[in-house]
C-alpha cells in the first residue's frame, strides 16, 4: 500500500465519522459533502477519474440539493 | 443510553470495523496491479476499434451500451415516480384552494450569494456542456455533464427571489427533455436493429481519433443522457419544492 493510499483512507474514513458525528442535518450536508470529495480524492488515486467526477457531482450537486430540500420541508411543516 | 455507554459502543464498534476493514485491505492487490484482463484487452482494443481516448466511455454507451440503458432509465422512472406521485397530491391540495402567493417568496439569500450564483452560471454552462460533448475524449459524459447543467438550474435559482423551478425551465420542458432523452437512446438501439445489426452497434462512421466528431454513436447517446439527466434533475427538485411550498401553505392555513 503506498502512503497516498493510507492518506485517502484516513481521510474517508475520518469523514464519514464526521459525517455521522455531526448532529444538525443541515450541517450534515456539508460534512457528507466534504466526506464525498474525501472519495472523489480515494477514486483519483485509484486512477478513475470517470468515477471520480461522478461522485464530484452526486456529492457536491445532488446530495446536498435532496438534503436540503428535505431539510426545509420538514423544517417548514412544523 | 448514557453517553459513556454509546461512546464505548461506538469504540468498539470502530475498533472491530477497522480490524475487519484491514483484514479485507490485506488480500487486495497492489496498487496499480490490476488483476483482470478485461481492462487492459479494453484498453488495448478502444483506440482501434471505436476511436475513442477514453475508455469507460465506451465500456458505458458502446460495449455496454444496454446495462446503461437500464441505468439510465432508473433515473427516468424515479423522476417519473416524484413527479406523477406529488401531482396527485398537489391537485387534491388545489382543487380546495388556490396556491396564495405569499409563500412563494425565496428567504432572503445575501448579496454574497447571489452574486457568486450569477458568476457561476455562464462558466457553469459551459464546463456543462463541455464534459457532455467530449465524454468519448475525456473524462466525463452525458452523466456528469448534465448534472452540471443541472446545477446551473440550481445557481440561477439560489439567485433569484422566487421559489419557483418552474420558472427557470417550464414543467412542459423538463418533461419533454428527460423522455426525449430516455427515449433517444433506445430510439438509437432500435435504429441500428432495424439497419440490420445487433442492438447499439456501433455502425456510424467512427471518424478521426481524438475529434469531436469521433467515436460513431458515442456523443449522440453522451448528449442524450446529458438531456435526461439535467432535466431530471430540474424535475425532480422542481416536484419537491412545490410540495415544499404547499405544506407552508396548509400550516399558514390551519392558524
Amino acid at each position: 500500500m503506498i502512503p497516498l493510499e493510507v492518506v485517502v483512507y484516513v481521510a474517508v474514513g475520518l469523514g464519514g465519522t464526521a459525517v455521522v458525528l455531526t448532529r444538525d442535518p443541515l450541517r450534515q450536508t456539508m460534512s457528507a459533502g466534504i466526506f464525498g470529495l474525501a472519495l472523489v480524492l480515494l477514486f483519483a488515486v485509484y486512477q478513475a477519474p470517470d468515477v471520480a467526477l461522478s461522485m464530484l457531482t452526486v456529492a457536491a450537486v445532488a446530495l446536498p440539493m435532496m438534503a436540503l430540500i428535505a431539510i426545509a420541508r420538514t423544517r417548514r411543516a412544523r | 443510553m448514557s453517553r459513556r455507554q454509546r461512546v464505548g459502543l461506538f469504540g468498539a464498534a470502530a475498533v472491530v470495523a477497522a480490524g475487519l476493514w484491514c483484514w479485507g485491505a490485506w488480500g487486495l492487490p497492489g496498487f496499480g496491479h490490476y488483476p483482470g484482463p478485461y481492462g487492459q484487452l479494453i484498453n488495448q482494443l478502444v483506440v482501434g476499434q471505436r476511436h475513442t481516448t477514453d475508455a469507460v466511455t465506451a465500456v458505458n454507451f458502446d460495449y455496454r451500451g444496454l446495462d446503461t440503458i437500464g441505468e439510465e432509465f432508473i433515473l427516468f422512472v424515479s423522476a417519473l415516480g416524484a413527479s406523477v406521485l406529488l401531482r396527485v397530491l398537489r391537485r387534491e391540495h388545489l382543487r380546495r384552494r388556490p396556491v396564495r402567493g405569499v409563500a412563494r417568496e425565496a428567504p432572503q439569500t445575501s448579496e454574497a450569494v447571489r452574486l457568486a450564483g450569477i458568476m457561476l452560471v455562464a462558466p457553469g454552462v459551459v464546463l456543462g456542456l463541455y464534459v457532455v460533448t467530449h465524454g468519448q475524449l475525456t473524462p466525463g459524459g452525458g452523466f456528469q455533464g448534465g448534472v452540471i447543467l443541472a446545477a446551473v438550474g440550481f445557481a440561477v435559482f439560489l439567485t433569484g427571489r422566487r421559489l419557483d423551478l418552474r420558472r427557470i425551465l417550464p414543467r412542459h420542458l423538463s418533461e419533454a427533455g428527460h423522455s426525449l432523452g430516455a427515449a433517444g437512446f433506445v430510439a438509437v438501439g432500435l435504429a441500428t436493429l432495424a439497419l440490420g445489426a445487433a442492438f447499439l452497434q456501433n455502425i456510424l462512421p467512427l471518424g478521426a481519433t481524438a475529434q469531436l466528431d469521433s467515436a460513431g454513436f458515442i456523443p449522440i447517446v453522451s448528449a442524450l443522457i446529458g438531456l435526461e439527466v439535467a432535466c431530471a434533475l430540474l424535475l425532480i427538485a422542481s416536484e419537491f419544492l412545490l410540495q415544499a411550498e404547499e405544506v407552508e401553505d396548509q400550516g399558514e392555513q390551519r392558524r
